[in-house]
């Protein structure tokens, strides 16, 4: 896979602007880009959701099936997420195996969703070390413009928060409403110089100098993390970064439970 | 591949000869197709036929990878056709099956046919066509989306291609297959037409006809691959239209219901 190619002039020309707190498309620094969510997007999914950030978009499909619990968490249903970055999303992304670039955004989200426990896995028990329900998170990348993690958290979480338990297709009860118990999102930030962006376009990922996302859940825990690209950040701007990642992961919580809309 | 719990045939065609979703025999699914639905592709299209939602982007002339592909004398044309896994009834396992790979083929191909290759040596035309979610028909869709992204690339080519699946279901010639008729019919009959020479290039069918009513579907065919390509022109007419100015549009979204 090739990497994203960005003239040295527009890499320049981004730096420089961010030192005088500006951005390309316009944008304060701790300004997000517009999200739009539409649910149920997907008609042949026990969930969905189809995200825009921005240029980006990213949509998700959750499908719920009978499978065997893990031995050593006999009590608990089984949850696998797992990211695409296909081809038709960039122009830099090739078909084969996942990069680790994929694999990196389907840890992440994984991480984030297993970490705050959103989904309620004992609810997904069935009979006790014999059979229980797999949750599958299916992120679909469709258009590469840049915050790929954020996106696909939101889409992820977004499908989750309106998915069925399909009962009667498998003969395991009645369809129910999937029990979500938390709402994590990731906040991702871009080192730009002495400037830290919220949410970077792709044109700001290849320019910066660092990346760093937060997960945070709506009563005030940071769920997880991950420092990404070559670059360093100090524990004190970190510390900032979490205050801002609540502020921005707060607002995206309720347009998830509002219904979506910008 | 019936849906979990769907265990009877159902009755394909009722007794005022509609069709479970009330069509008549010749009649197409509702299609909309939209021109440059997506930001990084070269050129792109979605396509909603029916219960169907397909997504097409293409990229290039660009260089060829791996390298020992490149051709000398003309581009070459690959493509991807993927199901997502949230697409069909019962999860799909991620990646390219075999099916995938042979419908892959078969539309690179029906695209060779078409496209001014020896205009862009050593290069390559990359097609990927994504099925988010399926209800029959899904190769035809993805022609169709293609195709439409081709020429929103702006890749030289005879003409677009406008595809349909003809099929025989309760003992009748119909078009435009949904999922229950393609599941439970008795044969199945994709094609792609290049409307300005009136020939197929591509054709596929699987079950059982006799010769009149391969005759019969193969004109059928026909007839709904010329309704599908007025849509598609439509499509770039109304991407490229300079009047009214419209907004460059996105994937799109429906009211909410």
């Amino acid at each position: 896979m090739s990497e994203e190619v960005t003239a040295e002039i527009l890499t320049t020309h981004i730096l420089e602007l961010a030192q005088g707190g500006k951005r390309l498309d316009g944008r304060a620094v701790d300004e997000y880009r517009p999200v739009t969510i539409q649910f149920g997007y997907v008609a042949s999914a026990d969930g969905s959701a189809l995200v825009r950030l921005g240029n980006t978009t990213v949509l998700s499909g959750i499908k719920l099936e009978p499978g065997k619990p893990f031995p050593d968490t006999p009590n608990a249903g089984v949850l696998t997420t797992n990211a695409e970055l296909i081809p038709l999303s960039s122009p830099t992304f090739e078909p084969g195996p996942p990069h680790p670039r994929a694999i990196e955004v389907s840890r992440v989200v994984d991480r984030a969703i297993r970490a705050a426990e959103a989904v309620d896995l004992t609810g997904l028990c069935v009979t006790p070390g014999e059979k229980c329900w797999t949750c599958f998170v299916d992120i679909h990348v469709l258009d590469h413009s840049g915050n790929l993690i954020d996106a696909s958290m939101l889409a992820a979480v977004s499908a989750l928060s309106r998915a069925t338990l399909p009962g009667k297709r498998f003969e395991i009860g009645e369809d129910a409403p999937l029990n979500i118990r938390h709402l994590p999102i990731e906040t991702t930030f871009c080192r730009l110089g002495e400037t830290i962006v919220v949410d970077p376009t792709f044109e700001e990922e290849t320019a910066a100098q660092g990346r760093v996302t937060i997960a945070t859940d709506e009563i005030g825990n940071v769920v997880a993390m991950q420092k990404g690209l070559v670059g360093a950040f100090a524990p004190e701007e970190v510390k900032q970064l979490v205050d801002r990642a609540f502020r921005h992961g707060d607002r995206l919580r309720e347009q998830i439970r509002r219904g979506g809309g910008p | 591949m019936g849906s979990v719990g769907a265990k009877e045939v159902p009755q394909l065609i009722g007794p005022d000869g509609r069709r479970i979703d009330g069509r008549q025999l010749d009649e197409l699914r509702p299609l909309r197709i939209v021109a440059g639905a997506l930001h990084r592709a070269d050129g792109s299209a979605f396509v909603e036929w029916g219960a169907n939602k397909v997504m097409a982007a293409v990229y290039g002339p660009r260089e060829v990878h791996p390298r020992h592909l490149q051709q000398n004398n003309k581009a070459i044309v690959q493509c991807r056709y993927n199901m997502a896994a949230f697409s069909v009834d019962e999860r799909k396992r991620p990646g390219l099956d075999r099916r995938s790979q042979e419908i892959s083929k078969v539309i690179a191909e029906a695209f060779e046919s078409v496209i001014f290759a020896e205009e862009y040596p050593r290069t390559s035309i990359d097609i990927y066509i994504e099925v988010l979610q399926a209800n029959a028909g899904t190769r035809c869709a993805g022609l169709v989306a293609a195709s439409v992204a081709l020429a929103d690339a702006g890749i030289p080519m005879v003409d677009l291609l406008p595809a349909v699946a003809v099929g025989k279901i309760g003992g009748q010639i119909a078009l435009d297959l949904r999922k229950e008729e393609d599941n439970f019919g008795e044969a199945d009959l994709p094609m792609a037409l290049v409307p300005q020479s009136g020939r197929l290039v591509l054709l596929q069918m699987e079950g059982h006809m006799n010769r009149e009513e391969l005759s019969r579907s193969l004109d059928l065919g026909v007839v709904g691959c010329r309704k599908i390509y007025d849509v598609m022109k439509q499509a770039l007419r109304d991407r490229y239209s300079v009047t009214p100015a419209a907004p460059a549009p996105s994937v799109p979204t429906e009211a909410p219901a």
